[in-house]
Formats: C-alpha cells, sequence, structure tokens
C-alpha cells in the first residue's frame, strides 16, 4: 500500500500539507474542497491555513445561498434609496481579492451561483458593470453533506486542487511550517526552473491510471509538486513532492483503480515519437509507478472496490437531477426566485421582489400622478413578481415481466429491449426505470429502479427464464416496490407484460383457480392504492381474462400480441405520468 | 488584463479549432457547440479565440457598437448613426466575446431598467444587457445544457432574429443583436434540448487526448504559459497574427470561392443518404465548406472541403437511435467513405 509514501498514509498531516501548497501557491492551486462536519478538526484545519497565510489576506465568508448582489458587486439598493445617489456595493469577491472565500454548505451551493464563483477563479478578476475589478481569491467550499451526493457543484470542484476529508482523520500536532518560512518557499517557487518531462509524463501517466482525463488535474498535480518542492526548500521537484501532490489531487479525483500488481497492465504505454532512450523511459515508467503507489496508498481500501463506480454513478444522478429533473411550478416546491407576471389564481406574489421592481421608479410616477395621492408606494401592474418554485417531478416506471413459459426469453428480451429505450430518453421523461421479472417460485427484481442505462444494460445481460406464474406474487411485490417509490416523491407507473393467465397462487401452490383468484385480489389492492398502471397483454389471442384483470387494478389495457421492445415503449410512454 | 493563453498554443483538438475558425469567418453559420468532458479546453480555445479575432469598425459613441455599414440606420434612436448627417465618427473595437454565466438573469441577459438612473434622476433608461454587449461578436455559455428553459428559448428567439425586443417594465426597446452563439457543456450532465442543438450550426466532440505524448505537451504548454504569461505570449504573437490575418484574408475572399453545382449536389446527396432532418444540415454544410475553403485559400469548394466539415455540420442533426452506443459521426463517415472513395 504504502510503496512510495513515507511512512504510513496519514490524511490530517496531507491535510496540513495541503494547506501550506495553497498558501504558497494560491493562483495555481485554487483552493480546496474540505469535506467535514462542523467540529474541531475543520476549525483546526482553518485557522492552521490562516496562520500561515498573509497578515493582511482577507479571509470571507459566502452562505451558500448568496446572492448575486453581495457575490459580484451592484448596485446597494437599500443605501441608493436611502441615499438617494447610487451607492456601489463592491461584493465579496472583489473584496477578497488577494485572501480566501470560504464557502460554506458548500452542497447547497446552486450550480449557478458555483458557476460565477467558476469564473471569477478562472478569470481572477469579476465584471462590474463597466469595468473589470481584480478578484484573485482562493476558494475552500466546505462540504458538511452527510449522504455521498451531496457535494459541491462540480463546476467548482474540477477548479480546485484539493479536496481534503477530514472526518475520520485524527487531528494530531503535526509540525506547521511559520508563515515566514512559506514566505520564503515562495520566492523559491517563483525562481524554480520549468519541470523537466519526465515529471509531466509520469504525472499525465498516472491520472491516466486513474480514469482522470482532465488537464486541470494534470497542472494541479504539477504545481502542487512543485509548491511541496518549494516548501522542502529543493530547486527540483522529487519523488516525495510528486506522491504527495498526486495523493492529494488525483486520489479524490480518481473514477477507477488501475489493476493492481501488474506491470503490464498499467496504461498502455503510447508509443510516442520521442527519442528518448529506454534507460529513460524505464525511468519515467518506474517513476509514474511510485506516482500510482502513492495515489493508491490515500485511497481508502474499499474505494478500489465497487464503491468507486457506486459513487460516480450516483454522482452523475445527482448531476442531472439538480440540471434538468426539477420542473417549475407555481404553488409548490424549493423557491426559485421571482419574474415578472401577472396575478392569476394560484401564483403567489413575492412581495419583496415586486416592491424593488417598484422602487426605482416611484420619482417617475409621483411626477405622473396627482401629488395628492395618498399611496406610500405607487405600484404598477408590470411590477408584479410572481414567485415560482421548483418541484422534484420524477417518475419511476416499473416493468414487470412474465418470465414464465415458452415465450418467455423472447418477452424478456423485448422487455428489455424496452426497459432500455425507456432509460435512453430518461431526459425527456425525467423517469427511473426498475424490472421485475416472475416464474416459478416469486417474483425478482432483476433492475432496481435507475437512470442508468449503463447500470441495466450490466444487470439484463442475463436473464432466465421459463416455469410456472406467480402473477398474484409478482403484482404484489410491483405494488409494494411502486408504494415505496411514491413515498420518495416519485410518481410510479407500473407496467405488466404477461398473458395475464396465473398458475401459481400467492401461497406457491400450483392451481389455475386459485391462482386467478389470488390475482385479481392483488390487482384490487393496486386499484385501491390507486397506483397508475399499464396491463400489456402479451396472449397470442385476445382472452376475456387479462382485461378484466386489468380492469380490476385500474390499469389501461393495451393488447400487444407481438411483444417488440419499441412498441412496448411507446405504449410506456403514452401513459407515462405527466412531464410537465 | 490578464494575459490570455494564445489559440495557436493549444495542443490538438483541431476539430474545435477549425470549427471555431469557420464561426469566425462566417458568423452566418450559427454558432458552435462543443461537446466534452471538463478540462479538454473548451475555455481555454473559446477565450483564446477572443484575444485573437480582428478588431472591428464600429459607430464611435453607440452603445450597441454597431456596423457603419450593416446597421446605419437601423440601430436604436440613441445611435449616433440616427441623429448626425454626414459621415459617422468610427472606432476599432476588439470583437466582444461575452461570458454568459449559467444562472444569469433575465434581466442581465436581455437589459433592464437602468437602475442608477431611475434611482437617482428619475430617468427612464435602458440598460443593455448581455445580449447588446455580444452583438457583432460570440456569446459564450458554458454548460448550456444546464441552462435554464426561459433563457434558453430568449437566446433561440434572439439569435434567429438577430434582433433584442424588449418590451418590459415601460420600456419598449429592439436593438441589434447578431452574435455567434458558442456552447459548451458535457452530454453526461444532462442532454441538450434537441431544438436549441440544431440552432447551432456546428458540433463538434472534445476529448482528452489519448496519446501520453499529447498530454504532456497539454501540461507542458500550460505550465509555461503559467509560469511566464507574458513571455509566452510573446512567443506565439506571430503565429496567432498568422492566423488572424489567415481569419480576415478568408472572410475577404469567402464571397469569391466559387461553389461547383457539383458540390451542392453531393452535399444534398450526402445529407439525403443519412437522413439528416430538414434543410438547415445542407445549408449549413454548404456554408461551412465554402468558409473552410476560404480558410485554406482555395478558389472553389471541392469535396475535400465538404468532408472536413460533414462531421461537425451534420453530426447533430440525425435522428439518433438512443440505443446505438456509437454516435452519429461513424454514421456520416461511412457515408462519406461510401460518395467519396466509391
Amino acid at each position: 500500500m504504502t510503496a512510495a509514501a513515507p511512512g504510513r498514509y496519514d490524511p490530517w498531516a496531507d491535510a496540513l500539507r495541503a494547506a501550506a501548497l495553497l498558501a504558497i501557491d494560491p493562483d495555481g492551486l485554487k483552493g480546496a474542497i474540505v469535506r467535514s462536519l462542523p467540529g474541531p478538526a475543520r476549525d483546526a484545519w482553518l485557522a492552521a491555513l490562516r496562520a500561515i497565510l498573509r497578515a493582511d489576506a482577507p479571509m470571507r465568508r459566502a452562505p451558500a445561498h448568496i446572492d448575486d448582489e453581495r457575490l459580484l458587486g451592484g448596485l446597494d439598493l437599500a443605501a441608493t434609496l436611502a441615499a438617494g445617489r447610487p451607492v456601489a456595493s463592491r461584493g465579496l469577491l472583489r473584496e477578497s481579492d488577494g485572501g480566501v472565500v470560504v464557502l460554506a454548505m458548500a452542497e447547497r451551493c446552486t450550480s449557478a451561483t458555483g458557476a460565477r464563483i467558476a469564473m471569477a477563479l478562472d478569470a481572477g478578476e469579476v465584471s462590474g458593470r463597466d469595468d473589470r475589478h481584480a478578484a484573485c481569491f482562493m476558494l475552500i467550499a466546505l462540504e458538511e453533506g452527510v449522504e455521498p451526493d451531496e457535494r459541491a457543484p462540480d463546476v467548482l470542484a474540477e477548479r480546485m486542487a484539493f479536496a481534503l476529508d477530514l472526518d475520520g482523520g485524527r487531528v494530531s500536532s503535526t509540525a506547521m511550517p511559520t508563515a515566514a518560512e512559506i514566505a520564503a518557499a515562495r520566492v523559491d517557487l517563483s525562481r524554480m526552473k520549468a519541470a523537466d518531462d519526465r515529471i509531466i509524463e509520469s504525472i499525465c501517466t498516472a491520472a491516466g491510471a486513474f480514469g482522470v482525463g482532465s488537464a486541470r488535474a494534470a497542472m494541479f498535480t504539477l504545481r502542487a509538486a512543485r509548491a511541496a518542492a518549494a516548501l522542502a526548500g529543493r530547486g527540483v521537484v522529487e519523488d516525495e513532492d510528486l506522491a504527495l501532490a498526486a495523493r492529494l489531487v488525483l486520489a479524490p479525483r480518481a473514477r477507477f483503480a488501475p489493476p493492481d500488481q501488474a506491470p503490464e497492465s498499467a496504461p498502455p504505454p503510447e508509443e510516442s515519437a520521442d527519442d528518448s532512450t529506454p534507460a529513460d523511459r524505464a525511468e519515467a515508467t518506474a517513476a509514474a509507478d511510485r506516482v500510482v503507489d502513492a495515489v493508491q496508498s490515500a485511497l481508502p481500501a474499499e474505494f478500489l472496490a465497487q464503491f468507486l463506480e457506486a459513487r460516480s454513478e450516483r454522482r452523475v444522478e445527482a448531476r442531472s437531477r439538480g440540471a434538468g429533473a426539477a420542473a417549475k411550478s407555481a404553488r409548490r416546491g424549493r423557491p426559485l426566485g421571482a419574474r415578472p407576471g401577472t396575478l392569476r389564481t394560484g401564483e403567489r406574489l413575492d412581495l419583496v421582489a415586486t416592491l424593488r421592481a417598484a422602487a426605482p421608479w416611484q420619482p417617475l410616477r409621483r411626477r405622473e400622478v396627482a401629488t395628492s395621492s395618498a399611496a406610500l408606494v405607487l405600484v404598477r401592474r408590470g411590477d408584479f413578481r410572481i414567485r415560482r418554485f421548483v418541484q422534484r417531478l420524477e417518475s419511476t416506471i416499473i416493468v414487470v415481466v412474465d418470465a414464465s413459459g415458452s415465450a418467455a426469453l423472447q418477452r424478456l428480451a423485448e422487455a428489455k429491449g424496452a426497459v432500455e429505450t425507456l432509460l435512453a430518453d430518461a431526459y425527456v421523461t425525467r423517469a427511473r426505470v426498475a424490472l421485475i421479472a416472475f416464474r416459478d417460485a416469486g417474483a425478482e427484481m432483476l433492475l432496481p429502479p435507475t437512470r442508468s442505462l449503463s447500470r441495466a444494460k450490466r444487470a439484463l445481460a442475463e436473464l432466465p427464464g421459463g416455469g410456472t406464474t406467480p402473477l398474484a406474487t409478482a403484482i404484489d411485490t410491483a405494488s409494494l416496490l411502486a408504494q415505496s417509490e411514491r413515498a420518495k416523491g416519485r410518481t410510479p407507473l407500473i407496467v405488466f407484460l404477461t398473458d395475464g393467465r396465473g398458475n401459481v397462487g400467492r401461497d406457491g401452490v400450483t392451481g389455475r383457480a386459485q391462482a386467478e383468484a389470488d390475482a385479481l385480489v392483488s390487482a384490487r389492492a393496486v386499484r385501491a392504492a390507486n397506483l397508475a398502471a399499464v396491463f400489456i397483454d402479451t396472449s397470442p389471442r385476445m382472452r376475456p381474462g387479462a382485461d378484466a384483470l386489468a380492469a380490476e387494478m385500474g390499469a389501461a389495457y393495451a393488447p400487444l400480441p407481438f411483444v417488440e421492445a419499441g412498441a412496448v415503449a411507446s405504449v410506456v410512454r403514452a401513459h407515462a405520468p405527466a412531464r410537465r | 488584463m490578464r494575459a490570455v493563453f494564445p489559440f495557436s498554443a493549444i495542443v490538438g483538438q483541431d476539430n474545435m479549432k477549425r470549427a471555431l475558425l469557420i464561426a469566425a469567418v462566417d458568423p452566418g453559420i450559427g454558432g458552435v457547440m462543443v461537446f466534452g468532458d471538463r478540462g479538454t479546453g473548451k475555455s481555454t480555445a473559446v477565450r483564446a479565440l477572443a484575444a485573437l479575432l480582428p478588431q472591428m469598425r464600429a459607430t464611435k459613441g453607440c452603445v450597441y457598437h454597431c456596423d457603419p455599414d450593416a446597421d446605419a440606420g437601423a440601430c436604436t434612436e440613441d445611435c449616433p448613426s440616427r441623429s448626425i448627417k454626414g459621415a459617422v465618427k468610427t472606432e476599432l473595437l476588439p470583437t466582444p466575446v461575452v461570458d454568459l454565466p449559467l444562472g444569469a438573469t433575465e434581466d442581465r441577459v436581455v437589459g433592464a431598467l437602468d437602475l442608477e438612473q431611475a434611482l437617482t434622476r428619475g430617468e427612464k433608461r435602458f440598460e443593455p444587457g448581455l445580449l447588446a454587449k455580444a452583438h457583432r461578436g460570440f456569446l459564450y455559455i458554458d454548460e448550456v445544457n444546464l441552462l435554464e428553459d426561459h433563457l434558453v428559448d430568449l437566446l433561440l428567439d434572439v439569435a434567429a432574429s438577430g434582433e433584442n425586443v424588449v418590451e418590459r417594465e415601460g420600456l419598449s426597446v429592439r436593438h441589434p443583436a447578431r452574435f455567434v452563439l458558442i456552447g459548451s457543456g458535457n452530454p453526461e450532465e444532462g442532454e441538450l434540448r434537441p431544438q436549441l442543438l440544431d440552432r447551432f450550426g456546428l458540433s463538434v466532440d472534445v476529448k482528452t487526448p489519448s496519446v501520453l505524448a499529447d498530454r504532456v505537451a497539454v501540461v507542458r504548454q500550460r505550465d509555461a504559459f503559467d509560469r511566464d504569461p507574458k513571455g509566452f505570449v510573446a512567443a506565439w504573437t506571430k503565429k496567432d497574427a498568422a492566423v488572424r490575418a489567415n481569419i480576415e484574408k478568408a472572410r475577404a475572399s469567402r464571397g469569391d470561392v466559387a461553389l461547383p453545382d457539383e458540390a451542392v449536389e453531393r452535399a444534398s446527396a450526402l445529407c439525403m443518404k443519412i437522413g439528416s432532418d430538414g434543410l438547415r444540415g445542407e445549408l449549413t454544410l454548404i456554408r461551412a465548406a465554402r468558409a473552410y475553403a476560404a480558410l485554406e485559400g482555395a478558389e472553389a469548394v471541392t469535396n475535400a472541403h465538404l468532408r472536413a466539415v460533414a462531421i461537425p455540420a451534420l453530426q447533430h442533426r440525425l435522428r439518433r437511435n438512443p440505443l446505438d452506443d456509437v454516435g452519429s459521426a461513424p454514421r456520416i463517415e461511412r457515408a462519406l467513405a461510401e460518395m467519396f472513395d466509391a
């Protein structure tokens, strides 16, 4: 595990080193995500960082819900009204020029706010009303999320060198460099020569081995390594510096772990047309291996297993949720600011925004109307601001497929195709899809509700078929899942793909009469729970039993003798919960 | 002003660079959409292009920096070109490249009542927004796929009409707003609405370089730039100037590039073969091929030009089977190979 890292991997010590590197090269490293619950560890880290910054460097705290005016500056409305002349506010980013912005509860920060901060981070300036102002700052994003998907916006995470996790690490008294030493290192850093290609090459190789494609990550690694060398008083980057930088920059970004202990499976040695000798190459490869080892030492053990994949999947979902799957509603949900509008039934007036809109017009309007008007504020219809809300309107489509009997394999294959088709346009339908197959002993959830096409493809690679038909159990299972989805705030839709001829009762005993009676009872429960359902009858000839069952569960009935993925998907789309 | 990474120093990403240059030569192409992961140089390329673009002649004193030749008389009432008789004074301005940040308010984008004037002097004045700033230049939207729907609609409307109409807060203003829309985004984080996608003239995919040497080169260049921005920019000034001169030359000669009937037929045949929706694909293909030919200094559009721009001009206009793991590009590639290699 710790082939190259000196001693055991100590997250706290590394976090402090990260603080030192940030203080040395704030322009190049941009900042860090600090993932931790509020507590002594985080306070200690921030205090350590503060202690080594320039004494006059401002350190401003920004709440995640900060508004644009406060963030970027603008016209201070209240002060302007009071003073009767324009009063500009400078904005927090400008005020933090040359210092630190601490973004509290970064996981609550919207991607819009994130994008503003990111723009300023990139440009080192903010554009005001007329001109640009320097705003060169280091960003410390405090993440307090408990759930793995409660994270700072990606647009910010990408632009900061480090991501530190202070939870679980032990706070120990690690010697920190003094502010004077940091200042000296800063000077050394500016004098340092360009890194030689071997170092850049080993960084790029290691980044590739962990699936980190971004050029920013490689740049951060290089700059962190160089800052580490400057701190150690070295004129050139050594392996040790490289290992530290890779642990801090690459490990948190790793998407997968390189295959273990297999030199030939390490990143494919791309043939580049360079003129380095074999010895050179061997040395570069060895250096890259040491960097890879360093990163691996910083990864939690379980991370190397399935954890990582799950995380990246979750992250993608979390992002897309923030992006598209929220519908704007006038009445319910999370507030989303106000827009001009008219007062209709059901709309809610945003009083403050309306007054703000009316405020600048007061002098004009007073001149227009009789001066005797008693109204304190002259509000016109155009001033009305209507509140908007974001509401989650996600749906879950539960496909229940009959895997019994002779036609099972074909039906399963088409059901699988339908699931994939539905997932493929999940963006439009804002839907999750689950798949339940039933045969012989019971119903099995082959695919838990997901929005990931790749996950579905993996889960559905192999489907068993044939046997008896436990229809009642299948209906029960689907109904349970649908209700649990509803409890999570999603709108479920159950899609049955069967000929409706159960031959196994709920107790598992074969027998058509009992089975059909049980199925009817289960069907009634579906209707009682007010669950939306579609019943796709796959029997070659129409038969009265199936549509009766569909009617009993209040499902839409669609006979589809020749099951075909596209047709199934379009039936489902037709019955899918309203999108907006 | 911070130094900007030089356009010609960008390693690889030739598709993206070519598409941006084509849009710079012929703004009528309708913008460029760049799809790709983070950290692949999308923002860098756009900002570099901004620094590279030739200056433009604008009416002096006009808030919309209108074109004295094209916009004269058509600009807003405040524009000096309306009030001054005779020759209008002009000035040279850098081509604007405006960043539209995610979550920008509608006010900020289309413009709104000038609060300062209204509050202090009680005057009703229009304060132009980002669309006005971007007139005759570029409007860059990073993560355009995450943009709010109502803003997207608004942008579509303005981009199509070339005019921003503001009817709000008692203001009634219309001003020219012709700009090249440049969007970038990561498709994994949300798809782009097909209507918006179709408005983009060209669409390119950028990927992380898969060859180690390229990656190393990217980092090396960037590192050299970070260490000494001024020196680095100076070292590339000559190459950037050559690119700029080429853009200017191509802008001038674009109209003179011959368009043989044969090339038009080929373009139509290609669009039919791959089944692209609507005629926009063909029109863009031809325009892009022409602009590219002009950039290459050619006198007529040839198969090679068509071929070079076919994928960016068409790949986002195909009906895609979402289950098809291969994208649209290979389909076009196949069709191209069948048509041109046969």
